[in-house]
């Protein structure tokens, strides 16, 4: 039989308390038990950075990370981004750019494009194409992505 | 953007609202079908075949029965037995429900690594896959053929003992009553092509092979199923098609559609590879047995080697042309995997391989053939790619012998309203030589290329796009607003389409239509959204739907007013106007207004139609690329890419962009790094994205994209097909930027670095 544990972590701003299988991913307990279904899972092994979240400042597939693992952590979901009264820049410049058609990997891009932001406020395109090698998206080509995030950057400096 | 004189003004197409989902898309809350969860929710696996021919001689489930947790294990035997009723598989893909079942779950035999031979569902999910391991499956197993030549030789191994070749093609031979893998053989022709050959001055022949490819949506596959005690089955998944998954299912499980129904989620993806049933059959038995609902999901390598890519083809292409260019004759053969079972696209392959000229004289000659792989699935213009990567690359290298620009070949022989098709129809208004000439006018044609080992090239493709069914209801709400139900599946932005294409017909703004994607219990018979059909069928409905409520809202008009209907009229601003009142006042409504009386003058308005529209307008777009090419290490670097295409009408622009931009993508993968690794076994080498490798950011630059403006003149609106077409010049056109790069024609795609490397070296020896 399965072997459960309680673990405690600090998601998306609110200390939260769920109870995990010894064997489930960060992105299993996200989206399993705790119902924060933004994540998505593409692959399951690190290739495609649809899970990607922001754990304790670093950028993150939380399908490589154990939900054991994260006790004592801060971890940002895609459902942590926006403010109670409306969007972040960044998720207005993926509107209004139409840098998604599916939206399957949004969420990843998202967060990913976030935790870049964070720490390079103003990236060059090559910087954020380099940045977001790690996330797959089959729509777009990529293009409206890019020009998303350069937009966001620019009204973040502004 | 380059619109014709024959494109009208519009007030909301062509504008770029954001679209109405978008926010649930950026927080997170989209519920796509992985996101279900049912209360007592049970988790399905599959136990897969690790050969890929073999017998299946026993398969032993007690001990996965006996694990805790575990609440059913099932095989072929729990399904009702198939018949030979036909069954379609979208984008005219058609199978048998016998061959579809065994797909779903094997009976006597497998045929391809991965094919499912039994299913396990737990009350959760490592207990499932605990349970797969438990699972005892003894095989005999059998030679394997992967190769489309070898399989069509009288040497290789059969796979089907009762196929025989269904032979479409009115000047062949009789057919053959022995076992064999060429399920079928269709040809096209035209005209004299010995004629056309001997007055050629010059006659190209090539071979090209291409790999399979995989669709690569994000999203896994998955489905979930509760089969309630009144035998009512209610599924949730991902396809592109409600109605589809509905008429599958009621085929293999054997009920009526009506016990049915189903509720397409949010879809992470498609191309074509979500037309058809994997997981929800299995689901809705295992839910029938247990009492429960029952979820079910693939994993990233289950999705690479069980689901439908595209097929592998061997393609020769030979053509004649004049020292003035023109194309006098050609030959093509086509031979194209179906994977396991019959059904490959060779077909559209076929019809679109020299779509883009008038060649008076040609034979196509396309094999369906079957081999040890999964069976293949539509995939963005199925077929097309490959057929118009060999005879795109043949054309360059006419145009290349010739000194002729490769464009200016390309206008000579254009195909232009009136040419025949290989079908038989004509060409009606088609946007090809407007295409070609927006690339000769481009900057980046008219740039010249810097550098050592950098080189450009052309390319052409064609999709000939298809219509369908839609289904919508409308209801104006009284704050003005409108309340639209679709079942259209929302891939890439149709939600935005359609609220536009209705905000147009009614003279209101995009943000006024709110947009609703139904299950099938919830609005009449919809098509599937595949073969480019989406935004030029479900605009036909807008389009309809909108003149309905205008005349009502104009009959209601004239009750308020007290006046003749003849007198009122409905304006393209979204004004009614009737005739002046007593004081000589213009009497004026709009839409809004009357919106907010309708409750007191008769009541709401709503209607609701279908619509069977066909037509959706043949579609070019052609492509320039510069590349760089690495003369140590093989690699070649995108530097510049420009998309051209006629696009009829671009609703959203935005939208019509990203879908340019994406099929640019996934063609640049087709052209140099997807690929099939096959071992001797027939197991699929690469089965994950890292190994797969699909283009990344750091893999493309920026995708500049033309969009021409050709208004299909079988459409209210203009609109063609769009999705498919930016798929099919990639290969063509940077295999033509090598060779210019650095002197080599490769015949093979991908063009991976080994491929270039390899002919590099045979250059040198």
């Amino acid at each position: 039989m399965t072997e459960r544990i309680i673990i405690t972590a600090t998601i998306n701003d609110e200390e939260t308390q769920f109870m995990a299988d010894m064997r489930d991913s960060l992105l299993d307990a996200l989206r399993e038990r705790i119902g924060l279904t933004g994540t998505k899972e593409g692959c399951n092994n690190g290739n495609c950075g649809a899970c990607a979240v922001i754990m304790d400042g670093r950028l993150v597939n939380s399908c490589c990370v154990m939900a054991a693992e994260v006790e004592g952590s801060e971890i940002t979901t895609v459902e942590g981004l926006a403010e109670a009264d409306g969007l972040t820049p960044l998720q207005e410049a993926f509107l209004e750019e139409a840098a998604l058609q599916c939206g399957i990997c949004t969420p990843g891009f998202l967060v990913a494009s976030k935790a870049l932001l964070d720490v390079n406020p103003h990236p060059s395109e090559h910087e954020i194409r380099f940045w977001l090698a790690g996330n797959l998206c089959r729509c777009t080509g990529y293009d409206k992505i890019i020009r998303a995030v350069q937009k966001a950057a620019a009204q973040r400096g502004a | 953007m380059v619109a014709t004189p024959e494109k009208p003004q519009y007030k909301v197409i062509g504008t770029r609202p954001i679209r109405p989902d978008g926010t649930d898309k950026v927080i997170g809350r989209a519920e796509y079908g992985i996101d279900v969860r049912l209360p007592g929710m049970l988790y399905g696996r599959i136990k897969r075949s690790p050969y890929a021919h073999a017998i299946i001689k026993r398969i032993d489930a007690s001990k996965a029965l006996a694990l805790p947790g575990v609440k059913a294990v099932i095989t072929h035997d729990d399904f009702p037995p198939p018949g030979d009723t036909a069954m379609t598989m979208g984008e005219g893909g058609v199978s048998t429900a016998r061959f579809m079942l065994e797909g779903i779950m094997a009976s006597k035999k497998v045929l391809y690594r991965g094919q499912p031979v039994a299913a396990v569902c737990a009350t959760d999910h490592h207990i499932a896959e605990d349970a797969l391991e438990l699972i005892e499956v003894e095989y005999e197993p059998l030679p394997v053929v992967s190769d489309v030549r070898e399989a069509m030789s009288d040497a290789a191994p059969v796979l089907h003992e009762n196929l025989r070749t269904r032979d479409m093609a009115p000047l062949s031979q009789t057919p053959s009553d022995k076992p064999t893998n060429i399920a079928s053989h269709l040809r096209f022709a035209r005209g004299d092509v010995q004629a056309g050959f001997a007055a050629a001055d010059i006659v190209v022949e090539r071979e090209f092979e291409t790999s399979m490819f995989h669709q690569g949506y994000i999203e896994p596959h998955n489905g979930t199923a509760f089969w309630n005690r009144d035998g009512k089955l209610t599924v949730w998944c991902s396809t592109q098609g409600s109605f589809s998954v509905r008429a599958n299912l009621a085929t293999l499980l054997q009920i009526p559609v009506s016990q049915i129904n189903v509720i397409p989620m949010e879809i992470g993806g498609g191309f074509g590879g979500k037309l058809v049933v994997y997981l929800e059959p299995i689901a809705a038995v295992f839910s029938k047995i247990t009492g429960k609902p029952v979820k079910m999901m693939m994993t990233r390598d289950e999705v690479f080697e069980a689901t439908g890519p595209t097929s592998g083809t061997y393609i020769r292409v030979k053509m004649g042309a004049k020292k003035d260019g023109t194309l006098t004759a050609a030959e093509v053969y086509l031979a194209y995997e179906a994977g396991a079972f019959p059904g490959s696209p060779v077909g559209a392959g076929a019809t679109c391989a020299l779509a883009p000229y008038d060649i008076e004289n040609y034979v196509i000659d396309g094999y369906d053939v079957v081999v040890n792989k999964p069976k293949t699935a539509a995939y963005r213009a199925p077929g097309a790619p490959a057929a118009e990567f060999a005879v795109e690359s043949v054309v360059n290298e006419i145009a290349k012998q010739l000194d002729i620009d490769p464009i200016d070949l390309r206008l000579k022989n254009a195909a232009k309203e009136g040419t025949p098709r290989p079908t038989g129809q004509k060409f009606g208004r088609i946007g090809a030589v407007e295409v070609m000439q927006a690339m000769k006018d481009h900057p980046h044609y008219k740039s010249e290329i810097q550098g050592p080992d950098r080189g450009r090239g052309v390319a052409m493709g064609f999709w000939g796009n298809v219509g369908g069914e839609r289904s919508a209801t409308a209801a104006i709400n009284p704050d003005g607003t409108i309340k639209l139900v679709v079942g259209n599946v929302d891939i890439g932005g149709t939600r935005a389409a359609m609220a536009m294409m209705l905000a147009e017909t009614l003279g209101i703004s995009a943000e006024q239509v709110h947009p609703h994607v139904v299950g099938t219990d919830d609005i009449g018979a919809t098509g599937l959204t595949g073969g480019s059909s989406s935004a030029f069928a479900i605009g036909w409905t807008m389009y309809e739907l909108g003149l309905e409520l205008r005349k009502k809202l104009t009959e209601r008009a004239a009750r308020i007013w007290e006046v003749p209907e003849d007198q009122v009229t409905y304006g393209d601003d979204g004004v009614i106007r009737g005739p002046a009142d007593a004081e000589g006042k213009p009497r004026e409504m709009s839409f809004k207004e009357i919106a907010g009386r309708l409750a007191r003058t008769g009541g709401a308005i709503s209607a609701g139609l279908t619509t069977q529209k066909q037509g959706a307008g043949p579609a070019y777009g052609g492509h320039i690329v510069d590349v760089e090419v690495d003369r140590e290490t093989g690699k070649v670097t995108i530097l510049r890419y420009t998309a051209v295409q006629d696009v009829g009408t671009a609703i959203h622009p935005s939208y019509v962009e990203g879908q340019i931009q994406g099929g640019v993508a996934q063609g640049v993968g087709m052209a140099l790094t997807e690929e099939y690794y096959w071992g001797p076994d027939g197991r699929m080498q690469n089965a994950s994205f890292l190994d797969y490798r699909m283009p990344t950011t750091l893999d493309l630059p920026m995708i500049d994209t033309v969009l021409v403006e050709v208004p299909n003149p079988g459409h209210p609106y203009g609109v063609r097909g769009v999705g498919e077409v930016p798929i099919v010049p990639p290969m063509p056109a940077i295999q033509a930027a090598i060779a210019d790069a650095i002197g080599v024609n490769l015949y093979k795609a991908p063009m991976s670095p080994r491929v270039v490397l390899e002919a590099l070296l045979d250059k040198e020896r």
